[in-house]
């Protein structure tokens, strides 16, 4: 049998990986590595990895064969932007979860955004923090029980995708685990057609141990139940608030080709060295 | 390339960074640091460096590491508050053994404090301010000449021991505007770059600091927070890859001691009264010294690590020993650890950006 096409994109030495069974970041790294193959990548010299602290974080560190950064909490996005702006050859990929990326690391995440950064920023909405057991992050929906809700969560969640889409990011997608042939093609558009400025794409996937488990599913259960629930945005836009609430929407929230900001900055020096 | 120039210790901090090629400036506005930042955004697209102005303290110190790996030589300013900020940040970058630079310009704190007034408060904070067990290298300056000269000795430490250094610099330099001669670096360390079969986070001889790979050059480096062994796999269980790495990161500061730790002695050497000082109180200890005569300075210039041996070898015999402060009293902690704390008389002093004047030495001196 032929090797899997994901092998040489990892560091076979420190497999299998550390995620619990079930855990959708397996498929998450599927997509990954299948968007590497079929863009003709061979190795991941030219790119950098970086991510914080959580589950999804340990994707690239220790996993994946390439350089990596394994940052502090939160803080992955501003070590990405230094070692982008370093050296603006590398390819830089930011892995993080909802609770990395969107609370501890909001403020980084939305000022990346805003300067339309050259990164691509790929976070995995697990709905919790799973970690450190399953406490309510600010992706959790309303109501849902965990460690540090126990009567329900009184908050509300973020829609952090809309959120991004918001700001001068380039390129901005949602998708839920269930749908990996898009979220396989969204990553690659990322890495080819979108290949510049901020690009964020947000992947729906609950915790298989700590909202799956604690909903008395499986992860098989979860995914044909995604499988419904996970709509285009397109047709959520068109439902009322209580159907929409039930829902996840889906699919390219924006997609543009305009410069990013290392562009823009060697613009900005070159005209002022110019005039000089 | 010898220039003569009128510049503040802030503005003297800057051209002495991009002589000792610093090439990567993140910082957060904070007074009394902001003109180092102003004129590093001026000055570094010039020589074809990159600046960048973060979203918090926090964002300035992670970027500059990532930048670091990246393979320039980067530093950021702060002041008190910032400096607080970016304490994760510098603990992150002891345990990945990332060269940087962290110029502090202290004000009067705890908080907020007083912005613009001059203090040397965060003494502690600089050796400590991080959990865990971690060590670093502080130098202080003590006029806008040495925050040129100092500066590109902490690039050259940075880089030689992989290890970030803190340039702590009292606001009265910073903004002090003094004849600078811009007299370029005599040496500049060159990171070490690692063999295929060399690990980048660990030696056999503890006080042989490990190459460093540069990103994108093919080495599949993992940097971590985390415990990790020679080649940066994480052990988050194991007690001998964690006592191995820590006390490596502290014996490769530690055991360099005689080369790291310089201090300078003025007035009579062989005077048995001795002001023991750093920064901005040494010159009115200096001049009170020169005034009353019999007085020995002892003016330490890295703060951490501190050589308590030499310490002990300058102080013995000593009869009187007088330790000025601008903050409540930090240093003469240090000095109490080889010198009877009785003997020890203090001026303490702290708020509205009022220097410790040579009078008041005098006086502590003779009475």
């Amino acid at each position: 049998m032929a090797e899997h096409f994901g092998l040489k994109y990892l560091r076979k030495e420190v497999l299998p990986t550390a995620f619990c069974p079930g855990c959708y970041n397996g498929i998450l790294m599927n997509a990954l590595f299948q968007a590497f193959m079929e863009l003709g990548i061979e190795d991941l010299k030219r790119f950098v990895f970086v991510s914080g602290i959580g589950c999804s974080s340990w994707i690239p560190s220790p996993f994946i064969k390439a350089d990596s950064l394994h940052t502090l909490h939160g803080r992955a996005i501003p070590v990405a932007t230094g070692v982008k702006l370093a050296n603006p050859e590398l390819n830089v990929i930011v892995i993080g979860g909802d609770g990395d990326l969107a609370s501890i690391g909001g403020n980084h995440l939305l000022h990346a955004a805003r300067r339309n950064m050259d990164l691509l920023v790929i976070m995995i909405n697990n709905q919790v923090y799973g970690m450190t057991r399953g406490q309510a992050a600010p992706t959790t929906p309303h109501g849902m029980i965990t460690p540090t809700t126990p009567y329900g969560n009184p908050e509300r969640p973020m829609d952090v995708a809309s959120i991004i889409a918001g700001t001068n990011a380039n390129y901005v997608a949602r998708w839920c685990i269930s749908q990996y042939i898009p979220l396989k093609n969204s990553i690659k558009d990322a890495l080819s057609r979108y290949s510049r400025g901020f690009r964020f794409i947000e992947v729906y996937a609950p915790c298989v141990t700590y909202v799956v488990r604690r909903e008395g599913k499986t992860p098989g259960e979860k995914l044909k139940e995604l499988m419904k629930k996970c709509i285009r945005i397109e047709t959520w836009k068109n439902m009322s608030r209580e159907e929409r609430e039930k829902h996840v929407a889906t699919g390219v929230f924006k997609a543009e080709d305009k410069p990013g900001f290392i562009e823009t900055y060697n613009k900005y020096i070159a005209q002022a060295l110019g005039e000089k | 390339m010898t220039e003569r120039l009128f510049l503040s210790g802030n503005e003297a901090i800057v051209y002495g960074a991009i002589d000792a090629g610093c090439r990567f400036y993140a910082g957060y506005p904070i007074t009394p640091s902001s003109e180092i930042m102003h004129l590093m955004a001026k000055e570094l697209p010039r020589v074809g460096g990159v600046f960048i102005q973060a979203e918090d303290e926090l964002a300035a110190i992670n970027m500059i590491i990532g930048a670091s790996w990246a393979g320039l030589k980067s530093m950021t300013a702060t002041s008190g508050p910032g400096f607080s900020l970016m304490q994760e940040g510098i603990g992150y970058a002891v345990m990945t053994e990332t060269p940087l630079v962290i110029v502090d310009v202290m004000r009067a704190g705890p908080a907020t404090g007083q912005a613009t007034k001059s203090a040397q408060g965060d003494l502690m904070q600089a050796r400590w301010g991080r959990h865990g067990d971690q060590y670093l290298v502080v130098i202080a300056p003590m006029t806008p000449q040495e925050a040129y000269d100092l500066i590109i000795e902490a690039f050259n430490i940075a880089e030689a021991y992989r290890v970030p250094v803190v340039f702590l610099m009292d606001e009265f330099i910073g903004h002090g505007r003094e004849i600078v001669v811009r007299r370029g670096a005599d040496k500049l360390v060159v990171r070490r770059k690692p063999s295929d079969h060399e690990p980048p986070f660990g030696s056999k001889d503890p006080r042989i600091p490990p190459p460093m790979p540069r990103l994108g050059e093919g080495h599949y480096v993992l940097v971590t927070g985390s415990t990790h062994n020679e080649w940066g796999y994480r052990d988050v269980h194991g007690f001998e890859t964690h006592y191995k790495l820590v006390t490596r990161l502290k014996e490769k500061i530690w055991d360099n001691i005689d080369k790291i730790f310089k201090y300078k002695v003025y007035g009579d050497p062989d005077a048995r009264r001795i002001i023991v000082c750093f920064g901005s109180t040494c010159r009115p200890a200096i001049d009170a010294a020169e005034r009353v005569g019999g007085t020995k300075v002892l003016r330490l210039i890295t703060l951490w690590p501190l050589n308590y041996d030499k310490l002990a070898e300058e102080l013995s015999g000593a009869g009187k020993v007088v330790v000025p402060e601008l903050n409540l009293g930090q240093l003469v902690y240090d000095v109490a650890q080889v010198y009877p704390r009785s003997k020890i008389r203090v001026i303490n002093k702290v708020g509205g950006g009022i220097p410790i004047y040579p009078s008041e030495i005098i006086k502590v001196l003779e009475a």
